[in-house]
Parts: C-alpha cells; structure tokens; sequence
C-alpha cells in the first residue's frame, strides 16, 4: 500500500506549474523529434543533457520522460502521412497506416495511433507501477556476480537484436567497450588506452561520446546522402474514428498493450520487435485478412500501441536494475549518472520521491500527449518542411555547444567530431549504434561488478556462475537469444512479405516528363 | 522564342498556367512549364505531385498550345531555375503566379516573385489568383 501513498505524492510534486512546464516541453520537443525522420529521443536527450546540469534532477527527469514517450507519439504521423517512419518502432505503422491516409482515412488513422497509444501507454505505465517496486525488492538481495550475469545477458541480447546481424552488433558492442575503457582504471591507477595524452586521463565524457555518435554521426550520415526530392504527403482527410472504427480498434489497443511490456521488459530490442510482433498478430486474428496491406485499422491500433507499452516496459529493467534495454534508455542512465544517482536496486529506497515523480510524470505526460497530438497534427507535418540543411547544423551546432559546456575543453570539441566520425562510419557501414551506447555505458559498470567478485571469491572465476541466481540468467540468456533470433526473423519475413506486396513504397524521384 | 511559366501546385499557380496558356495562344509561341523543388526538405508543398502534374498536363493537351513540362530537383531556389531556364531558351516572357503576401512574410522569407521581377532579362507577367482563379487580375 506504501507505494500508493508514494505515487500520490509523486503525483504531488508531478502537479506543480513548474513541473507540469516541463512535462510539456519535453513531451513537445518529443513529439517534433519524432515527426522528423533521423532524430530520434536518443539524440535528443544526449544533446539536452549538458544544458539540463543546472536543472534539479525532477525536472530534467519529467522532460526527458516526456520525450520518450514524446518520440512514439510523432513517429506514427509521419509514417501515416508521408510514409516514411520517423522513428524505428513506426515503420510496420507506415504499412497500413499509409495505406488508410492514400484511402482518405487519414484521419482515423491518426486517431487510432494516439489514441492506442494513450491507452497502451497508461496501462503499461500502470504495470511499471506495481511490477517496477516488486522487480526492486528482489534486485537488492542481488551480489556481483548477479550484476555480472544481467550485464552479460544485456549486452549480448542488445547486440543480437539490434543491426543486421549478431557480428555487426556485437563489433558494434566492442567500440563501445573499448572507449568506455579509456582513462585511469579507478582500482589500479593505471592508464588504459590514453595514448600518454594527459586529455584522455580522465576518461572520454560519456555525454561527448553519446552526443558525437547519435547527433554528430547522424548528421554527417544525412549530409553524405541528401539528394533526393521532396516526398509526397498525403493529406489529412476523411471522417474521425467511426463507430466501426473503434470496435475494430479497441481489441488491437489492449493487445498491442499486452505485447509491448513484456517485450520491453527483456533487454529483446526495445519497441522495434513489439510493433512487428504486434502486426503480424493483429493480421493473424483478423477477420479481414485481404485488407491487410490496403489499410487495416488494426494494423494502425495493435503496432501503435505495443510501441508505447513497450517504452514503458523498458523503464523497468532501467529503474530496478540499471540496465538499459534500448540506446534512449541508456542516454536516461547517463542522465542520472551526471546527478551521480546510479540507477539500480538501490533507486527506489535512497531516491524514492525522484523515482515516483518520474513514473507520475509518465501519466500525465502520456495524456498531454494526447491532447498534443490529436488536433495539431497539422502543425506537426508542417516541421517536415523545414530545410534540412538548417536543421542538421542547428543540431550540429547544439552539439558542440553542449559539449564545450560539459567540460569547457577543446579535447572534447576535437573528441567529439572524432566519435562523430565514426557514428557516420557506423551507419555508413550498416552497424547500428545502439549497442556501442549500451556498451559505453553499461562496460564501466560490469567491469566494476566483474573485478569485485573477483576479489570476493579471491580470483576464482567459477564464483561467477555458482549463485543461482546468475546462472538462471544465463540460462535465460540462451532463452533469450533463442527467442530472440526467432523474433527476429518473423519480423524479417513480415518484412519481407510486406515489401513483397507493395512494389511501389518507393518515392518517385523528381523526373523530367 | 518561348513563354516560361513557373507552376506550383496552388491557386496562383493555376491561374499562371491559365494566363500563360491564353499568351501563349495570341503569340503563337510553345510553353514552357516548369515546377521546382530544392529538394532539401522532406516535404515541400511547391513540389506538384503525380496527381497534380497529370492535370496540369491535361489542361494543356485540352489547350492545343505546344508544350513542354518540366520538373527538377536541383538544390537552387525557384527563382534562380526559372530565370536561368528563360536565359538557356531565350525566352519572351515568363509568367508566374503572385500570392498575398504581409511586408514582414516577405521581409522575412523574402520573395521569389520579386527576384524574377528584377533579376529577368526578359517581360515578365505577374498573375493573382481570383476569386475565380482565372487569370484575372491583368
């Protein structure tokens, strides 16, 4: 009952004209972030970052909530409207949502989007509520070589489901690592990998690393490949949500809901693999198999909604373990790093009002979100007419702004466009970047972990497998992977299937006639 | 010689292509249509679609004015394409649709219209959208 009266009062300091400010310019920078393909709440939050330091750590924590949730709400507009996803848990949205706007449906499509996702998001946060405190109690009788064993079974699982393939992730996984080992070893003094350059003594910033990978990387991706015209949207049309409508929708809500969380909850991937999940179960169960592909309801409703329950999932293993299951979520670990909160077992004990400030936050920015959402989507598409050549060097700018203020120093200025360089290699060559984020972030902790069994059990590494505990993670870890490839390879053939049906996604490029 | 119209998917576009199409047809010259976009926003509501593009072709089929029409992606503004396309053909006149415009919109965003106006070595007709969208407004 105590963790009623806890939320409660999280909903008390949630409430405030001040909090609720913030509440709302994180859920709109989210929703923008969102609508525009490439930015991501991952970049977002990596570029606040250094200008949150002077923020007392609630508020900084209710924006960035915000543009989490945020980043799922304004993905799904521009998969409906332009078809092109402007997020990664959106694009099975494009499939039918697309479909229903070139029918002149656009409109409930929208309104089933928000609307499943408002419903999911709710239900999924109501589930963090009771499962997150339940997950804490059982996470602090946890020892190291526990800690070791949930820091492996995140890193490979991240690494397997994210890119193209298991070696690109886990190459990926090791740059991370490695520029997370950069610096004085706290134990030893030691230096490692600093080159006797007295710069990288202290390490590289993690804020310079996150920032040069997803703002400076991405930017330079887009720069290297931008000659392509203008898209065409569609049109925000048709009647709102019929009747028909909502008996078709409101299944697919609470299903994609029931979806979502669980798949959040187990480092699989984030809200990716809960979308696909989610369509093909939708196309599976419906009683209307041929309009699949022609812009099915459900096919908007389920995916929409399990991409939201699934934000909320993720928070779980990042409130209770510390272990970030998506690169949005290892960003937020950051975030609470330069607080010098660490998040893990001991969160909900030492900062309980943060922690239920947070999760209060998340209902009401969920609502906010709605409301946002539903009758501005027009101003939302009109961001997309933004050069992007503006857009790209104010983010450039922003981002070495951010990290000259993080430590004044022009090492990170010059670091920064080296990691930048990299993030671009990165993309360039299809690795995908979310796994070196979990690697830089959670290496330092695993480390520490790893070498204080160690010292316990005196240099016997069998220690690191007896606990019962570990070694059921380990054997879920295989679990896991095997679900996990399983996964993947649905998602790969409902991809495929997809591609298969509709030829013509791709957009016409400006031709002479 | 050539008459060179500037086409956008909007009402003063429309009403441009129509004055356009009635010149062309007491000067006995060809038209030249042309619709532009930078190409460096994902959306750009000057760009005509397919949709739009087949309509304006069969406005000016249903004309009998010779013709071309002519999309391009090219990274200058609108302005530039149309007057560096009226030099390249030596062309008569270039039409082009004006909207309304506040004197801060066009302080601000500063105006493609005005730029042709001054920088053409050519006449240049400006048409409104009427209330009737037909050219009106001469």
């Amino acid at each position: 009952m105590g963790d009623i009266g806890l939320l409660v009062d999280g909903f008390a300091t949630a409430l405030q004209p001040l909090y609720l400010l913030y509440a709302l310019l994180g859920v709109t920078l989210g929703t923008a972030v969102g609508v525009l393909p490439g930015i991501g709440p991952a970049m977002t939050v990596a570029l606040l970052l250094p200008l949150t330091y002077s923020l007392e750590p609630a508020a900084a924590f209710i924006m960035f909530a915000g543009i989490y949730y945020g980043g799922m709400y304004g993905g799904s507009t521009t998969s409906i409207l332009l078809n092109t996803p402007g997020e990664a848990a959106s694009i099975v949205t494009a499939l039918e949502g697309n479909a229903m706007a070139r029918a002149g449906r656009g409109a409930a499509a929208l309104a089933t989007a928000a609307i499943g996702s408002f419903v999911a998001g709710t239900i999924a946060t109501v589930a963090l509520t009771f499962v997150a405190p339940v997950v804490a109690d059982l996470a602090v009788q946890l020892g190291p070589q526990d800690f070791v064993a949930l820091t492996v079974l995140a890193f490979l699982t991240v690494a397997a489901m994210f890119g193209a393939s298991p070696a690109r992730g886990i190459a990926a996984l090791a740059v991370g690592l490695l520029l997370a080992m950069v610096g004085t070893d706290s134990l030893t003094g030691q230096q490692r990998f600093t080159f006797g350059l007295p710069a990288l003594a202290d390490g590289i910033d993690v804020v310079v690393v996150a920032v040069g990978i997803f703002a400076v990387g991405e930017a330079l991706y887009v720069a290297s490949r931008m000659r392509k015209g203008p898209l065409p949207l569609v049109p925000v049309g048709g009647s709102w949500m019929t009747r028909e409508d909502f008996r078709r929708s409101w299944k697919p809500w609470l299903r994609g809901a029931a979806v979502g969380f669980p798949i959040g909850t187990i480092p699989a991937g984030g809200a990716d693999v809960s979308t696909f999940l989610s369509y093909s179960m939708e196309r599976k169960l419906s009683k209307r198999k041929e309009e699949f592909g022609k812009g099915a309801i459900e096919g908007v409703a389920g995916p929409e909604s399990a991409n939201n329950a699934a934000a909320a999932g993720v928070l779980v293993p990042l409130l209770t373990l510390g272990l970030p299951t998506s690169a949005t979520a290892a960003i937020i670990i950051v975030a609470f790093q330069s607080y010098g909160i660490q998040p893990g077992p001991l969160l909900f004990e030492q900062e309980a009002p943060l922690v239920w400030t947070l999760i209060a936050s998340l209902y009401i920015g969920n609502l906010l979100l709605l409301v946002l959402n539903l009758p501005l989507v027009g101003v939302w598409v009109k961001l997309l007419q933004i050069p992007r050549p503006y857009l790209y060097a104010g983010i450039l700018t922003f981002a070495a702004l951010g990290s000259y203020a993080v430590g004044a120093s022009t090492a990170d200025m010059i670091l920064l466009f080296l990691v930048g360089v990299l993030g671009w290699g990165m993309r360039q060559f299809g690795f995908p970047v979310a796994p070196a984020v979990v690697g830089l972030i959670l290496g330092p902790i695993a480390e520490e972990q790893l070498r204080r069994t160690l010292a316990i059990s005196q240099g016997d590494p069998s220690a690191l497998v007896t606990s019962p505990f570990a070694a059921v993670v380990y054997i879920l870890l295989l679990v896991f992977l095997a679900a996990g490839v399983y996964l993947k390879r649905r998602q790969s053939r409902v991809e495929e299937e997809l591609v298969h049906d509709r030829p013509e996604t791709v957009p016409a490029e400006g031709n002479r006639s | 010689m050539t008459i060179v119209v500037g086409y956008v998917p909007k009402p003063e576009g429309r009403a441009a292509l129509q004055a356009a199409v009635e010149e062309a047809d007491l000067r006995n010259q060809p038209l030249h249509v042309l619709n532009t976009s930078r190409g460096d926003s994902l959306v750009d509501p000057s760009y005509a679609d397919a949709g739009d593009l087949a309509e304006v072709r069969r406005v000016l089929e249903e004309s009998g004015v010779p013709f071309e029409l002519e999309q391009r992606v090219g990274g200058r503004d609108g302005a530039e394409e149309i007057v560096a396309l009226a030099e390249r053909l030596d062309a008569s006149l270039i039409v082009i649709g004006l909207r309304r415009r506040t004197p801060t919109g066009k302080l601000i965003f500063g105006s493609d219209a005005q730029r042709i106006l001054l920088d053409a070595g050519c006449q240049v007709l400006a048409v409104k959208a009427g209330p009737g969208g037909s050219g009106a407004g001469r």
